[in-house]
């Protein structure tokens, strides 16, 4: 009966999602008077889950796991849910768990929510709020089948401290092949991802061309920040299509995002609006992202970016 | 190559978003509609299959006859036929299920759906797609090439990206990348001329449960003005950012 979260990992060690989203499941448990099951593969040490409140770690280690795979995992994870008779499944959106989420529905025969971002407002029917319209509206859904896959936003719920012991035992499912094989990843290993970053430093046209992406990636360096682009700079090859974030590029829900040099197109902050705080750096006082920012500074990013840095500098020198 | 491209018919990214029948139905009231986006991307790929390697490619969307424009814009920028399956899209299973007919039907090899519409966001449909009529699955795919059974693709993952081979038949969640924002067609004369003629066949749904259910929308609470800090004062910003906003 238990709730069952899915918490992911890399390279042993479990990402911040995976508290997230462990949080989330028991505020979940807590409403259905029930106890948290997670699932983890191939991490090393998960006694950390105990703190955001599970109480059962059913702990996988395969080496035909170590590429992340999502139909396997999907399979993996269902075998898990049957096991423990669960009802809830929760997940989090980051771009592998968005993949297997609706493999896995199906395979459970449940109703899925994707981009909840909060706890649900009902158990019973079961309800959740979910961003849509690209964060300009939110929907009230509920999940109408017995056995239910939520998909919770990142950085949405926030880490929620439980701390309980958990206890972890070896689980050994099945392993289907199946066919779609991963012939290489290509990851740099020594950056922020955006999905991962808390902050994150995005710059537009504005900075006039690729050779003066120093500032930003100076500035992100300063702040441990992801560093991001707007649409024209990645149409024009200044920056990697990668880093291109709105709406047809990747979303941003960061707990920070500086938009240095982008005006603020529609299609732009529809990507980044989930974003908690935005600052906006702008010489032009028409842009609309001004209309959009709690924070912004009229100016020449030329002149700014390079002092800002400084002023941080400074600032991470007294606080550290 | 049988290609099935599906077309979600969603509100143009700049209409107003609001919602009437005390705040359970989507306003459409003045509001533009397009072909999905991610949608297009990858229509324009399959564009790319019909010219260069023969693919027929038919387009589908599970909805009303309001839909019907939309479907005739993706016939004008050059696909051979149309479906529309006459019913409301009510939630992503059930969307799914109705195309896994159309899959089944039409004997289909490669589906390309967006990774997810603009509208709903929910990134269900092509997964759900896929488990259900049992086919591989890429989603997030920026790069997609078929020879003969064999499929190369790359997807976009959180902080880089991912090569995979697979084999049809395939379901893609296409987004930009599949092709660039400039390989876009918009429709010409001639094409809007030859769309009249091609076929949309409006079939009847099968059976499918819905496992979800909107209850109600709401618009987040208006945001507050924005603080302006002058150039020659950043110390402000790095203290408001630290004791207010708490983000540093």
């Amino acid at each position: 009966m238990s709730v069952l979260v899915y918490t992911e990992s890399e390279k042993g060690k479990f990402k911040k999602v995976a508290f997230e989203v462990a949080s989330y499941a028991k505020a979940v448990a807590d409403q259905m008077g029930t106890t948290v099951t997670a699932i983890a593969v191939n991490a090393d040490d998960v006694s950390e889950l105990g703190a955001y409140g599970v109480d059962k770690v059913l702990k996988v280690n395969d080496s035909k796991l170590d590429m992340f795979n999502a139909k396997t995992y999907a399979n993996v994870i269902k075998q898990a849910a049957e096991k423990e008779g669960t009802k809830v499944v929760v997940v989090s959106q980051s771009a592998d768990s968005k993949y297997l989420a609706p493999i896995l529905a199906v395979n459970l025969d449940a109703g899925y929510a994707s981009n909840v971002v909060e706890a649900p407002t009902s158990a019973s029917p079961f309800t959740v709020k979910r961003t849509a319209f690209t964060n300009k509206a939110f929907n009230y859904t509920t999940i109408d089948t017995e056995v239910k896959v939520v998909g919770v936003s990142n950085n949405s719920f926030g880490l929620v401290e439980n701390s309980a012991s958990a206890t972890s035992e070896e689980y050994s499912p099945n392993i289907p092949e199946n066919g779609v094989h991963v012939e290489s990843v290509d990851k740099a290993s020594n950056k922020v991802s955006i999905a991962d970053a808390e902050i994150v430093v995005s710059g537009g046209r504005g900075l006039k061309g690729p050779e003066n992406w120093g500032m930003i990636e100076d500035l992100a360096e300063v702040l441990g920040a992801a560093t991001a682009c707007s649409k024209p700079v990645s149409d024009l090859g200044w920056r990697p299509h990668g880093e291109h974030v709105g709406q047809t590029g990747k979303p941003v829900a960061s707990n920070l995002y500086i938009a240095i040099g982008i005006s603020g197109a529609i299609q732009h902050l529809a990507g980044i609006n989930a974003s908690k705080v935005k600052v906006v750096i702008n010489i032009d006082p028409e842009a609309p992202f001004f209309k959009a920012a709690d924070y912004g500074v009229v100016g020449d990013a030329f002149d700014i970016v390079p002092k800002l840095t400084e002023k941080l500098k400074e600032f991470k020198a007294q606080n550290a | 190559m049988k290609i099935l491209v599906c077309i979600s018919h969603v509100p143009d990214t700049t209409s107003k978003i609001n919602f009437t029948d005390d705040n359970t139905k989507f306003d459409t009231n003045g509001v533009q509609f397009v072909i999905n986006p991610n949608d297009e991307f990858g229509l324009t790929r399959a564009m790319w299959f019909k010219e260069k390697q023969g693919a027929s490619v038919d387009v589908v969307n599970v909805g009303g006859p309001e839909t019907e424009p939309t479907l005739r814009k993706a016939l004008a920028i050059g696909a051979d036929g149309a479906i529309r399956v006459n019913t409301p899209a009510t939630d992503g299973y059930a969307v799914a299920k109705q195309l896994a007919n159309v899959f089944k039907d039409g004997g289909y090899d490669l589906v390309i759906a967006g990774r997810e519409s603009i509208d709903y966001n929910g990134a269900m449909v092509p997964g759900m797609l896929a488990e259900l009529i049992g086919a591989n699955f890429v989603t997030n795919c920026i790069s997609l090439e078929v020879d003969g059974n064999n499929v190369k693709a790359v997807r976009e993952i959180d902080g880089g990206k991912e090569t995979v081979s697979t084999t049809l038949p395939l379901v893609i969640g296409g987004q930009k990348g599949l092709v660039e924002e400039s390989d876009l067609r918009i429709p010409n004369m001639r094409g809007i001329m030859m769309a009249r003629q091609k076929p949309l066949n409006v079939v009847e749904a099968v059976e499918a449960t819905k496992e979800t259910s909107t209850v109600k929308f709401e618009k987040p609470a208006p945001k507050g003005a924005v603080k302006l800090i002058s150039p020659d004062n950043l110390d402000e910003l790095v203290s408001l950012l630290h004791n207010e906003a708490k983000v540093i």
